[in-house]
């Protein structure tokens, strides 16, 4: 069982106030999402130590790294965190292999554990070479290694990718997947980019004006219908499932989650690899009756746990899949034509997904 | 040619000189380190005060290191009491005043460099588990090296070049304070121009010969990063 991250800041400047209150989970990893200037990267920095809020209770993996109430302020080089800054921020006058050794001679550790972090990233081609003379995305790559290779109890990256071309974050993002999956730490991620939430997220907290609107697992917070996100035009959830069965006569993957079982276009995946699956509101339409010849395969029950009006003649319907939470954009004249309302048992329609690993 | 007391003096003013920029350098790193790195008030006051022989006649300098290291300065009378005598006129004399007038040459380089490192590469250590001192040591070092070199050779050369301040501090006196740029002064003065020329002509050798080399292998310009 892993121990809660608690993390409690009251940071003061001229015209920025940081003030949170977060109970984050031991494990996974969770994003902190908003737009330039909600306080995000202050909250990280707070957590790393790197910022000293005036007032702020720290505890990460049971241990207490700041706790204003009684003075106790772990200076950063005594925390046990990798961090990740946005620019890649290696040591320009050392080698790849130097910058990766930089922390490991610090904490007296041998070299050997490196060659699992060399493969996860690729960079193993690339310990001889001076930073300069490396690509933003492997400046990057060699960057999470490098904080990685410290084995710290939490991992901390403020916005890896936002530095990088559409071309690199491709280059990378499968990367941080693959992170995702092995590592056993948490890790915090602060991002303005709803593709790395969708990807990466397991919880979320959504950050505005040095608050926290909003922190929960993710689909549970991208579903919340008092949130702008639940709103916008690309809204989505994303469920967690895992492959069941092949259909290569039609070139379908069957995979299964708590609600039912979804037809995908065909992965190259073995049974019982987990597939994260992304549904935007847009594509899902509402039945009262299951409906009997329809070109849609995704047909799945569901019950309506609540409804929103947005603009425009428009409804976001809330409903529950299983354990899982959908959005739903439709009409107000269809929710008015069927007579939606909270509770009621219905049939959705999904017309597109896309899968995220 | 060079006579033997010419030699002395090259020789003293050699000394002098790697004196004064080994201990501008121990002064002037910490200090250096300070002013790039603090928003304190007293960090206005710190530079003009550093940079004040940048602008000051050397003789306005001497002439009040003169008084407060004399026998009635506060300086003065804190070494007498403390049994070595009044610095004016003294070997230990002109490399003091050496540091001081030469000062800027080897902070403001220094402070340059220090500042252009930014905060990121320090933050990026103190991740990686290196405390403050480990940091300055193993980045910042590192990092500035042209910063380094910059105010070493600045500082040599700005030494081995000063008149005024030495005349009113350390004199004239033989194999003590009796300097090149004194030595020049005093050949001039007895009419010895050839040998004169041969000191004159050596000095602006090795200040071309110092600023050339600065200039061709620092990427950036020593002066315009100064005042960057």
């Amino acid at each position: 069982m892993t121990t809660p991250i608690i993390a409690r800041f009251l940071l003061n400047y001229a015209a920025f106030e940081l003030s949170v209150d977060l109970c984050l989970p031991g494990s996974g990893v969770s994003v902190l999402f908003g737009h330039s200037g909600s306080g995000k990267t202050s909250l990280l920095r707070c957590i790393a130590g790197l910022q000293q809020a005036g007032q702020g209770f720290l505890q990460i993996n049971g241990k207490i790294w700041q706790d204003s109430e009684s003075g106790i302020f772990i200076p950063t080089h005594k925390r046990s965190l990798g961090y990740v800054f946005q620019e890649a921020n290696l040591f320009p006058h050392l080698t790849v292999k130097d910058n990766l050794l930089f922390g490991l001679k610090r904490i007296g550790k041998s070299t050997n554990d490196l060659s699992h972090i060399l493969d996860l990233l690729g960079i193993a081609h690339l310990l001889g070479r001076m930073p300069d003379r490396l690509s933003g995305g492997e400046r990057q790559r060699v960057a999470i290694a490098r904080a990685l290779a410290l084995n710290p109890e939490i991992l901390l990256m403020d916005e890896p990718l936002a530095a990088l071309d559409f071309k690199r974050k491709q280059e990378i993002l499968p990367f941080l997947v693959r992170l995702h999956q092995e590592l056993n730490i948490p890790v915090l991620y602060v991002t303005h980019s709803q593709q790395e939430v969708a990807q990466l997220a397991d919880h979320l907290v959504i950050m505005n004006e040095g608050k926290s609107l909003a922190s929960g697992p993710l689909s549970d917070t991208l579903s919340r219908l008092d949130l702008t996100l639940a709103h916008e035009g690309d809204a989505a959830t994303v469920w967690q499932t895992q492959v069941v069965g092949h259909e290569a006569e039609y070139h379908l993957t069957k995979v299964a989650f708590t609600g039912g079982v979804l037809s995908l276009p065909s992965l190259l995946l073995a049974i019982g690899t987990p597939v994260r699956v992304q549904i935007y509101a847009r594509d899902v339409s509402i039945t009262l009756q299951a409906p009997i010849a329809t070109s849609i395969l995704n047909v799945l029950s569901a019950t309506i746990t609540g409804i929103a009006d947005a603009d425009s003649g428009q409804n976001v319907v809330r409903l529950q899949v299983g354990t899982h939470p959908l959005l739903a954009h439709i009409t107000h004249k269809s929710t008015v034509l069927l007579g939606l309302k909270i509770g009621m048992l219905v049939y959705v329609q999904i017309k597109a997904t896309s899968i995220l690993n | 040619m060079l006579t033997a007391a010419d030699i002395a003096t090259l020789w003293l003013t050699f000394k002098v000189a790697s004196l004064a920029t080994v201990l501008m350098l121990f002064i002037g790193t910490p200090l250096a380190w300070w002013l790039s790195r603090t928003n304190s008030r007293w960090k206005g006051i710190c530079n003009a005060l550093v940079a004040l022989p940048l602008v000051l006649p050397p003789t306005v300098l001497g002439f009040y290191l003169l008084v407060i290291m004399g026998p009635r300065g506060p300086i003065g009378q804190l070494t007498s009491e403390l049994g070595w005598g009044t610095l004016p006129f003294t070997f230990t004399g002109l490399v003091v005043a050496s540091v001081l007038y030469s000062l800027p040459f080897v902070v403001q380089p220094l402070q340059a460099s220090f500042a252009a490192i930014g905060a990121q590469p320090l933050e990026a250590a103190a991740t990686l588990r290196a405390g403050p001192l480990d940091t300055f040591f193993h980045v910042v070092i590192p990092l500035a090296k042209p910063g380094f070199m910059t105010a070493a050779i600045l500082g040599f050369a700005h030494t081995v070049g000063e008149f005024g301040v030495v005349l009113m501090v350390g004199g004239n006196i033989p194999d003590r304070t009796r300097v090149v740029s004194v030595q020049i002064y005093n050949h001039v003065e007895a009419l010895e121009y050839t040998q004169a020329h041969w000191l004159a002509g050596g000095l602006l050798v090795f200040s071309f010969s110092v600023l050339l080399v600065l200039y061709s292998t620092l990427k950036t310009h020593p002066i315009a990063h100064q005042l960057k």
